[in-house]
């Protein structure tokens, strides 16, 4: 049997599986299309939740970001689960005891304003929609490669698949769907690493033969420092020593770490489950979920990056193995020979004066010859496939590989069984469907019922509510799969730090002083949000689009940690309105006593369970 | 007598909250960022991998998953302790 039919065969019964789910729990009522009707056991929204969470960027990238700035990416690492901490300490439990049914509607009711309720619509559409984007893309850009099609047809194909289940299904149709999808992600995540932790280190836990010895050379050597010497050996800074300013690393990991926990798609999940009891379970559950794929993340890096180096480092090029040629063919590999030895080295920034590894000059990812172009410019003297960019001859590097190799070519360079790359491809696309899913819904609601019903037609019924959603949820798509077929060049990765600033400056401090604050009134909230927005949009707009240069870094932090400030700058302008305005009305105050109270059942029978 | 348990509930919960926030702090900005380089050289090392690369790396996570545990364990101890107990 081909890979092909293999993956063909894996990647049918996965969907056959989610499809059958879907229509098995359709949404029939507006509860149960934007919260499942309030009753998914914690276990099961804890794995939706984390299905959620995984985006295809995150389940093909950060491996590859791992491997190649080693500590530098733990702030992704922590950024990314820490904020669960905060979420679930701060945000969620008193949000789900207020009952509603999306983020925006806290903001509304709790600063009873329409302006704070449109400017929260306006964030959750933002983020959400800059987030499903690239879910787009990368469902795309699989379903290319696998199929042979193309990438608008790619998108077209996912676009509808997401539509099918996730517009029809509503809150309760992803979940369930979810649930299978955390599932099969889980094994195709894990299976890999662990084959490679056998093959390199002779452990079977991945998290062991990380921090154990390297046993597959002549010698056996602890695994990190057969790593940093590698590292330093080739030209680049240690893997265990980070080159990220101390200063810089804390205010990323913040502002991932706090736009997590503002961040809408997230925390409407926790709406689905039954209580605030649950709520804290669902939460644990969720995290363990989450911590099983971001604790090996870490070590495939490792892993690749020993056994990318160990395979291709210095052999000739008609030695390398078979899986070489299929990435260069794809694009996600290229060798350029500058020395013209025949050979593939691999150099860091050290070998270089200028300290660049750049192989080739022009545009970030390699550019080819038309397909029509005479043989001498497609194929070199050794086979290889030419680029149409020029090399740039300032340093010795001589091989370039994307980000997400590592995930994806981890199973070739181990030499692993063709049914865990199938599995691995079923995998990604679980990854990207479950995320595009769980962002379709938030944006669908975000327009229906905060937009439609609760700021302009406020005498929308229950059924015109959840047809406005599935409508809404289809512009939405149509959107999200136009920019999927033509993307904003270098915009979607950039985007990324936009939502976490957007959501750490803009939900995140907001929410919390709606939650601990009585005190904060409208003013100060509205006041703050637009601050702290206003604040990361210009920094992020300027240094990523209109060519601010690095030497102008306020305190020498990049975009990606400017939420961080943006966040303090929230919360100093709010409280500081908010103490020259007059306090917020007495219901308002009532209402916040009351989400501290974790159950309604206790109030109602105060006298019989004193114990203080 | 209304009153009284809400706030002495709500007392306790915000106690459980810092501390646990405190340890969060420490465990991913403190021991995996701040505190990096002192506990790579002063600290033993975790099987082969410094203590500071390994708190960032894996350790931290796992803490984070503690935490939540712990959370979840005190508050629903708490709120039993102040009669709040299952809804319906």
């Amino acid at each position: 049997m081909s890979q092909d039919t293999l993956n063909f065969i894996l990647i049918g019964l996965s969907f056959a599986l989610y499809i059958a789910i879907a229509f098995r729990s359709k949404a029939g009522s507006t509860k149960e299309y934007y919260v499942a009707g309030g009753g998914v056991s914690p276990f099961a929204n804890g794995m939706a939740t984390a299905a959620d969470w995984m985006s295809a960027a995150t389940f093909i990238s950060m491996a590859g970001t791992v491997a190649i700035s080693g500590y530098d990416a733990s702030r992704f690492l922590m950024g990314w689960t820490g904020g669960f901490v905060l979420l679930t300490v701060l945000m969620v439990p008193y949000l789900r005891k207020f009952n509603k049914a999306t983020v925006p509607d806290f903001v509304g009711d709790r600063y009873y304003s329409k302006l704070a309720r449109g400017v929260a619509v306006g964030c959750a559409i933002f983020i959400c929609m800059t987030y499903i984007m690239g879910q787009m893309r990368g469902v795309g850009v699989v379903f290319s490669q696998l199929f042979g099609i193309s990438i608008t047809s790619g998108v077209i194909i996912g676009g509808a698949i997401v539509f099918f289940y996730a517009g029809l299904g509503g809150m309760k149709g992803i979940t369930y769907t979810q649930v299978a999808q955390y599932a099969v992600m889980a094994f195709a995540y894990t299976i890999p690493a662990i084959y490679i932790a056998m093959a390199l280190t002779g452990n079977v836990i991945p998290q062991l033969g990380l921090i154990g010895n390297y046993s597959a050379g002549s010698e056996v050597v602890p695994f990190l420092e057969k790593l940093n010497n590698i590292n330093t050996e080739l030209g680049f800074s240690e893997y265990t020593s980070g080159k990220m300013s101390t200063l810089n690393m804390f205010c990323i990991t913040a502002a991932l770490m706090c736009g997590t926990a503002g961040l809408p798609h997230v925390i409407v999940r926790f709406f689905t489950v039954k209580d605030v009891r649950a709520v804290r379970k669902s939460a644990c559950w969720t995290l363990a979920f989450i911590a099983v794929i971001y604790l090996t993340a870490p070590t495939i890096g490792a892993f690749s990056r020993v056994n990318l180096i160990e395979k291709l480092h210095n052999t000739p090029y008609s030695g390398v193995p078979s899986w070489f040629h299929e990435f260069e063919e794809t694009g996600q590999m290229a060798w350029v020979d500058k020395n013209d030895d025949g050979r593939i080295q691999y150099f860091g920034p050290g070998k270089s004066e200028e300290g660049s590894f750049t192989v080739f000059l022009g545009s970030k990812s390699p550019e080819y010859p038309a397909f029509d172009a005479p043989e001498r410019q497609r194929i070199g003297k050794y086979g290889e496939r030419l680029l149409a960019n020029k090399a740039d001859d300032s340093n010795p590097n001589e091989l370039w590989f994307g980000n997400d190799i590592m995930v994806m070519a981890n199973p070739h360079m181990a030499g692993l069984p063709m049914w865990v790359i199938a599995l691995l491809m079923a995998g990604c696309i679980a990854a990207a469907l479950s995320t595009a899913a769980g962002l379709l819904l938030v944006l669908s609601t975000s327009i229906s019922h905060d937009l439609m019903k609760n700021i302009l037609n406020p005498n929308l019924s229950d059924r015109e509510e959840v047809n406005y959603a599935r409508f809404a949820s289809f512009v939405a798509l149509a959107v999200a799969v136009y920019f999927g077929i033509n993307p904003p060049s270098q915009f979607i990765a950039k985007t990324v730090a936009f939502a976490f600033g957007l959501a750490a400056s803009s939900f995140f401090p907001t929410l919390l002083m709606g939650i601990f604050s009585a005190r904060m009134n409208k003013q100060g909230a509205i006041s703050g949000m637009l601050a702290g927005i206003l604040f990361t949009f210009i920094y992020i707009t300027y240094f990523q689009f209109l060519g601010g240069t690095p030497d102008q870094y306020l305190f020498g932090i990049t975009p990606e940690g400017i939420g961080f400030i943006g966040m303090l700058l929230n919360f100093t302008v709010a409280f500081a309105v908010c103490a020259f305005t007059e306090p917020p009305p007495e219901e308002i105050v009532a209402m916040v006593e009351e989400i501290h109270i974790p159950s309604s059942h206790a109030r109602d029978n105060d006298s019989c369970t004193d114990k203080n | 007598m209304q009153k009284e348990i809400p706030r002495a509930h709500r007392r306790a919960c915000l106690r459980i909250t810092l501390a646990l926030l405190a340890v969060w702090f420490f465990i991913s900005f403190g021991c995996s960022i701040l505190l990096r380089d002192w506990l790579d050289a002063t600290m033993p090392a975790v099987g082969n991998a410094p203590f500071g690369f390994w708190m960032a790396q894996q350790g931290s996570i796992i803490g984070f998953v503690l935490l939540l545990i712990a959370y979840a364990f005190l508050m629903n101890r708490l709120d039993n302790n102040h009669g709040y107990t299952k809804d319906k």
